[in-house]
């Protein structure tokens, strides 16, 4: 079998389109000297109206379609060189009709691809296992058919499907573009981590700004089968290109690109009231005395957020329990500090929570947000930012939350 | 009814079986020739219509001038008439199987092979799968059919039911009409039923729970 693992440099240019065209039958051009270059790990999102050949650029890359003219090449290889059939299956392929076998179990659809390199029995089995157990569904669906479940847990199947066989790129087409407002935002926050945990290479077409800017670490947009612009979403809402650009972001996200592009980070209070489980009831309550909180975060010696407990967890179980460790409460909602505002205010607000814990890459604790500091941001892009200093504004806030209601 | 088949009982049990031999093998070349060649057809679009459009002119030449068409080139006997009525059975086969493999949503043709399946993967795992009951009813209508037109095949020295609807036409005599007749009807209906069983059997599952 011509299926080699490829090692290769973090840096390098994983995947590079070079004066790639794509001329239909009667002289109609797709896609139009397309030179473009993606890195390893990237999240990559094409935008345009349709019929830009953004699809079009992306078939490309598992030679769904031929180009016309131009070179692509993967780690160096050209492409045009490779066996399509063994390319392809090292390639991720998710389509916004899902397409899951209907006439497969759940079982079968996941570990298409590894069935198709023959990988043995018992490790698809695992795979399967593994990979449904990743997208939250229950072990049960293995054995059912694709018609019985929801179009959003179809749609779950359908990305996991593109791991199944360990592929590290990954092709998206609309993926979510069928699904409705709810099921396609928490299915963008999985994909978001999948490919954050797992270190995959996603290219996603889209034609929904938001997606692409909340999802993206690089959006390539296309008009008339030309890139106009190839940026971070930061870069792109802060510099357009020209007007078409600036008229495809659209007057709204431009008056809030800055609050757009603000990351929790930023406006998080970095000194959190924390706690270590071991420690006793009657120490909790004299650390939120001291500090004035009605909440502790509870983390261990290592750094790492364990969970939280409040003044009413511990009044109720004064008497029964006597470590923080046996009454924290483990379901705790926190968000990464490198996560963007404009993707968190709305989740944390509609919660009702009052802090919100921010931990690193690693999961270890870093800060707090606070719902104060938020609803002021959320003001501050309606009515515009009075040149009040973030951190001042986070400060003051601070003082008001932590007071014991 | 009893004296019928007193006194052809035995005679009925052959002409059975060589009507049911007869059809077997005209259906069997049927399928073997017209399923394959329906899915390759959904490769080749252009040549779709003529091969369909042969097999439906085919279809309307009379099967009497099939079989007596046969004698000069085949001769008389089983044979000959295996060829007619395998040229009977192409037409729904070869069209059904077009149609259905043609139908199954472009969309699972696309994921399969995005995902890396071979075209005969994309066939063998997808396609005729899919297709399988819309195949499984063109099938049924062919061997409807070929078991009809079976009795025809008398005429060129085929044997099978044929023999006692003619010598009854002949020799005017009902009794051995209807001998021949209602076996032949009663073996079409049982010949459907049977593969309409296969054919829930064969479909997927999903389309099964609905039905």
């Amino acid at each position: 079998m011509r299926h080699k693992k490829i090692m290769i440099d973090e840096v390098m240019n994983l995947l590079k389109l070079e004066h790639v065209s794509k001329v239909y039958k009667g002289g109609k051009k797709a896609v139009d000297d397309v030179t473009l270059s993606f890195n390893k790990g990237e999240f990559i999102a094409f935008i345009g109206t349709s019929g830009s050949g953004k699809t079009t650029t992306m078939r490309m890359i598992n030679r769904m379609i031929e180009p016309t003219s131009g070179k692509i090449t993967l780690d160096g290889e050209d492409l045009s060189q490779k066996d399509p059939v063994h390319l392809r299956r090292g390639i991720g392929y998710v389509i916004q009709q899902i397409g899951l076998l209907p006439h497969l179990t759940i079982r079968d659809n996941i570990v298409l691809v590894p069935k198709l390199l023959k990988w043995p029995d018992e490790k698809r089995q695992e795979i399967a296992k593994n990979l449904i157990e990743l997208v939250d569904l229950p072990e049960e669906f293995l054995d059912r058919y694709p018609g019985e479940l929801s179009g959003g847990q179809q749609q779950r199947i359908g990305v996991v499907r593109a791991l199944a066989a360990d592929q590290d790129i990954i092709l998206m087409d609309e993926p979510f573009g069928a699904l409705d407002p709810i099921t396609r935002d928490s299915l963008q926050d999985l994909v978001k981590d999948l490919q954050q945990r797992l270190g995959k290479t996603i290219i996603f077409v889209t034609h929904d700004m938001d997606e692409a800017i909340k999802l993206a670490d690089r959006i390539v947009i296309m008009r008339e089968g030309k890139v106009v612009q190839f940026d971070t979403p930061e870069n792109i809402l802060r510099e357009p290109a020209d007007k078409f650009v600036e008229e495809f972001i659209g007057e709204d996200r431009l008056l809030q690109a800055r609050p757009n592009v603000t990351t929790v980070e930023q406006i998080m209070l970095k000194t959190p009231v924390s706690i270590s489980p071991a420690k006793s009831l009657n120490e909790a309550i004299k650390l939120m005395r001291d500090k004035r909180v009605d909440t502790l975060l509870v983390v261990d010696d290592a750094g790492f957020l364990k969970g939280f407990i409040d003044v009413e967890s511990i009044d109720y179980n004064k008497n029964k329990a006597t470590s923080v460790a046996d009454i924290m409460n483990k379901q705790v909602f926190f968000v990464r500090k490198d996560s963007l505002i404009r993707d968190t205010v709305q989740r944390i607000l509609k919660r009702g929570i009052k802090n919100v814990p921010v931990v690193d890459e690693n999961s270890k604790l870093v800060g707090i947000v606070t719902r104060t500091s938020l609803v002021d941001m959320v003001y501050d892009s309606i009515w515009g930012d009075d040149s009040e200093d973030e951190s001042d504004a986070a400060e003051v806030h601070s003082t008001t939350t932590e007071k014991v209601e | 009814m009893i004296q019928f088949l007193q006194t052809y009982g035995s005679e009925l049990m052959v002409k059975i079986g060589e009507h049911l031999y007869i059809s077997f093998f005209a259906l069997l070349l049927g399928v073997v020739v017209a399923v394959p060649l329906g899915i390759l057809l959904t490769r080749f679009h252009k040549a779709a219509s003529f091969f369909i459009g042969l097999a439906s002119i085919l279809q309307t030449v009379p099967s009497l001038a099939i079989l007596a068409l046969m004698i000069p080139v085949l001769g008389i006997g089983k044979f000959p008439a295996i060829v007619a009525l395998f040229v009977y059975s192409l037409l729904p086969i070869l069209r059904n199987t077009y149609l259905g493999v043609k139908n199954v949503d472009p969309n699972l043709k696309d994921a399969a092979k995005g995902m890396g399946m071979t075209t005969m993967q994309q066939i063998i795992m997808v396609e005729v799968p899919l297709a399988m009951p819309v195949i499984m009813s063109g099938i049924r209508l062919g061997a409807v059919y070929v078991i009809a037109w079976a009795t025809l095949a008398s005429y060129i020295g085929a044997g099978g039911l044929g023999d006692f609807i003619f010598n009854g036409l002949n020799l005017y005599q009902t009794d051995l009409i209807l001998g021949g007749a209602i076996p032949v009807t009663l073996l079409a209906m049982l010949t459907d039923f049977l593969l309409g069983i296969l054919e829930t059997k064969l479909s997927p599952v999903f389309l099964r729970t609905e039905k």
